[in-house]
């Protein structure tokens, strides 16, 4: 601790509340450039079930579907599949519309549940705006949205070709979203 | 009033605040008389000047002027009109106006009271504050201007977050900003004094009524907030460890250790380094706190519109105020003349040691807070720190910290023996044994009898160092009487903020024993809980000006006898599509009676039940803590024109 005394050390001592404040600053303006590209979200929730096969279910069809989705038709698939929990009320589904349509033009197959929507209601937003969706299916009650951890529409699951969720965006998709996040995962994962 | 007229008097304080800080800074470095005494009269003129900025936006919203966008966006017709002035402020545009408008207000206090400064330095205090002001003022009139119009005028605005229509929450800026702007004050004088290259007892003097002021205002406006979340946010607690709570904690503890250490300074002009770099610590926090928290970089329940563009000018100027204010203590520091010696058990030694203690609390705080963005920036990956890391890593360090508490303003200065001390103290300390076994066996929790053990030994060890003043009980007790009521202000002031402290504790300690249930009712059936029976009387629908609310009434008996009728309820906001819980809170003061209600299904409605033990006490603490600073600020000694006494005596 001698040089603490040093007329030196005393110096250096004095510098560091400066030079720890100069971190944190570097560190926020890394953070606040991460946020406007989209790849720091601070109110995003870490997912537990990423990596983990998804959970098991069956659910009917949503009409202008015929057939229902379960768990096994997307181990089936083989190949990767966008799972979009979307809802007629949900504003932010309305925004993110035009990027679904987009994704759905690229090649991707997305898979739409209709969360805690009526039939005729999420049947009529679909035909007004158009149907992105390979397949579509219901989840009235909420319960498969509670088993993926949903807490509020719109929320997108990226499943692998094993049946594997790989990655979850909560909130509407961008454009930066899915050139920043998705794009790199389906490219490093070989997919579409 | 004019909107214009509110948005040429801000430029106008634009222009003021910046001369403020040219002449000021430029003045005293060259010595002109003329340009330092024309500093008071520019900060005066810049508070008329934003004065009416400010009053003319309160004045908009008040009038309903839906040409100006802000009213548009944050305020209606049909709203109340307590609301309607206290909207003006319960948004990002309004509440950085007032931000301003305080800092403007400090920067004409210095000038009005500080007429007994040596006129080098009240022009460099009154221009560091007049150059920090600029900057801010000059960020609400680009980027976040409330004047801005809108044409042609909407019929009706879009209305405000309805949780914060409340009386409590309305009042709760104005007191917080004025505790965290308060804090400009120190760092305007330790900014100033570093330029001086001179720190001595009379800086200390003078530093410490204003970091008082301040850090009574930030006392009550925490308070005030934490109470908000209580009974508005209807979860049944008081304290979340939120990003936003934690923004305000951070400078009470830096503010709260520069308080103590500005007495050694004083007293002993000793810790001159150490009490320059927490003023402008506590203000460069208060800074941070108040914006980052808006940049949107923090996760919080407490969210104002995010903007990332705002936040690459707000840091800039940050960086500015702040990194201008460490670089000149990098360099000015070393310099000081090192003070007075001690030894390590003194008074002194007992303030550095509540320095630590309270520094450590904030960095642990800090570190929790940050720790998340921190990770994700270098690895990607998304935690959240909550409450256990928070209660695990504090908890252990108030203990010393309290402990110390009560020991410290019972030693003399400079060297001082602990033993003679400790033994004064016995009284205080078996009854604090006695309690914290008692309550730790009867509720079989050993952490809750800690701290309502704590509790005591801090309400009755603040009093301690008065009866050892007054010789109670050793003296008759009419002398006893006269020499307490000759006792300075000062020691009465830290006896009961000391108080005040141990009461907030008795209240958290209270809280850990609070019991809750949640339970789906028909009307007409009940349920027994915590020793009541709780009875769902009827469910009806009540209007409200714009609102309507379902409400539900709820007969709270015990023994057959009603003790409360709570009528809980959920308000639907329908122009803003939003809804708000409306928690009923019935207290006697030892225990709160807490209904919330929620959804509603199949005929049952959902309600949330609390017993919370002691709770108002955690309030009622921070207001003794915050009355005991005001106490203290009340003494002779700091009054005005005291300093004039002690600086012609320093010249004699």
């Amino acid at each position: 601790m001698a040089w603490l005394g040093s007329s030196l050390g005393r110096r250096l001592l004095l510098t560091l509340p400066v030079a720890a404040a100069a971190a944190g600053g570097a560190a926020f303006l890394a953070l606040l450039e991460r946020m406007k590209h989209g790849t720091y979200d601070p109110h995003a929730v870490p997912s537990p079930l990423i990596g983990k096969p998804v959970p098991n279910f069956t659910l009917p069809a949503q009409p202008p579907a015929t057939a229902g989705i379960s768990s096994a038709d997307l181990v089936a698939a083989k190949r990767w599949v966008l799972v979009n929990f979307f809802a007629s009320w949900c504003v932010p589904c309305q925004i993110e519309h035009p990027v679904l349509t987009e994704l759905a033009a690229a090649g991707l197959p997305i898979w739409g549940i209709a969360y805690k929507d009526t039939v005729d209601a999420a049947k009529r937003f679909l035909t007004e705006r158009g149907n992105p969706y390979t397949r579509l299916a219901r989840d009235e009650t909420g319960r498969v949205g509670i088993d993926f951890g949903v807490y509020g529409v719109p929320e997108t699951f990226l499943i692998d070709p094993h049946g594997i969720i790989r990655w979850r965006w909560a909130g509407a998709l961008s454009d930066d979203v899915v050139r920043d996040q998705l794009f790199p995962l389906l490219r490093g994962g070989s997919g579409a | 009033m004019n909107p214009e007229l509110g948005h040429f008097a801000l430029a106008l304080a634009v222009c003021l605040a910046a001369a403020q800080g040219i002449f000021g800074l430029m003045g005293a470095q060259a010595r002109r008389e003329p340009l330092m005494a024309a500093t008071p009269a520019l900060a005066v003129g810049q508070l008329i000047a934003l004065g009416t900025a400010f009053f003319t936006l309160v004045w908009c919203n008040v009038v309903s002027d839906f040409s100006v966008l802000n009213v548009v966006q944050n305020s209606q017709a049909a709203k109340p009109l307590l609301y309607k002035i206290t909207g003006t402020w319960g948004n990002h545009e309004g509440s950085i106006l007032l931000w301003c408008f305080i800092l403007a207000l400090c920067g004409a206090a210095v000038a009005a009271f500080g007429q007994d400064l040596p006129s080098s330095l009240r022009a460099r205090v009154i221009g560091v504050l007049g150059a920090t002001s600029a900057g801010f003022l000059l960020f609400a009139l680009t980027e976040s201007n409330p004047f801005l119009r809108v044409w042609p005028p909407p019929p009706d605005g879009q209305g405000m977050n309805p949780l914060l229509e409340d009386p409590g929450l309305a009042l709760h800026p104005p007191i917080l900003y004025a505790g965290y702007v308060g804090f400009a004050i120190p760092f305007a004088f330790g900014v100033a004094a570093l330029i001086e290259g001179r720190i001595d007892a009379l800086w200390g003097r003078w530093v410490r009524p204003w970091a008082l002021g301040a850090w009574c205002f930030l006392t009550g406006g925490i308070a005030l907030g934490s109470w908000w979340a209580y009974y508005e946010l209807g979860w049944g607690g008081f304290w979340f460890w939120d990003p936003v709570e934690n923004a305000s904690l951070l400078p009470w503890l830096t503010g709260t250790a520069l308080v103590h250490s500005a007495i050694v300074v004083e007293k002993r002009e000793a810790l001159k380094v150490w009490t320059v770099l927490l003023a402008i610590a506590t203000f460069s926090l208060s800074l941070s706190g108040t914006f980052l928290v808006r940049s949107g970089i923090l996760n919080s329940v407490h969210a104002f519109a995010n903007d990332p563009a705002r936040g690459i000018f707000i840091l800039a100027l940050l960086g500015l105020v702040i990194g201008s204010a460490l670089v000149l203590f990098a360099l000015r520091a070393p310099a000081l003349a090192p003070g007075g010696l001690f030894s390590p058990i003194s008074r002194e030694g007992a303030l550095v040691f509540n320095n630590i203690m309270l520094c450590a609390i904030a960095a642990v705080v800090f570190t929790g807070t940050t720790y998340p963005m921190f990770v994700n920036l270098l690895t990607g990956e998304q935690i959240s720190v909550g409450k256990p890391f928070f209660d695990a890593t504090v908890l252990p360090l108030t203990i010393p910290l309290f402990a110390a508490m009560t020991v410290g303003p019972m030693l003399p200065w400079k060297r001082a023996a602990l033993g003679p001390v400790l033994q004064r103290l016995w009284w205080a300390a078996l009854a604090a044994l006695c309690v914290g076994f008692l309550v730790g066996f009867g509720v079989r929790d050993g952490l809750v009898g800690l701290a309502f053990g704590g509790a005591v030994w801090l309400a009755l060890g603040a009093f301690a160092d008065i009866v050892e003043r007054v010789r109670l009980f050793r003296l008759p007790l009419r002398e006893s009487l006269a020499r307490a009521a000759g006792l300075p202000r000062a020691a009465w002031g830290a006896t009961v903020a000391h108080l005040g402290m141990g009461i907030t504790v008795a209240g958290i300690a209270g809280m850990a024993l609070a019991t809750h249930v949640i339970v789906a009712l028909h009307p007409g059936e009940g349920v027994d809980f915590a020793g009541y029976h709780w009875q769902l009387e009827r469910l009806y629908d009540a209007p409200g000006p714009n609102y309507t609310a379902r409400v539900a009434e709820i007969a709270v008996e015990k023994d057959g006898r009603r003790v409360a009728l709570l009528t809980p309820s959920r308000r639907s906001y329908p122009v803003q599509r939003n809804t708000v819980t409306d928690t009923a809170i019935r207290t006697n003061l030892f225990r709160d009676l807490y209904a919330a209600v929620g959804e509603e299904q199949n005929g049952k409605v959902v309600l949330r039940l609390h017993r919370n033990p002691l709770a108002p006490w955690i309030w009622l603490g921070a207001l003794v803590m915050a009355a005991g600073g005001a106490l203290s600020l009340s003494d002779r000694r700091l009054r005005v024109g005291a300093p004039l006494k002690a600086a012609a005596m320093a010249k004699a």
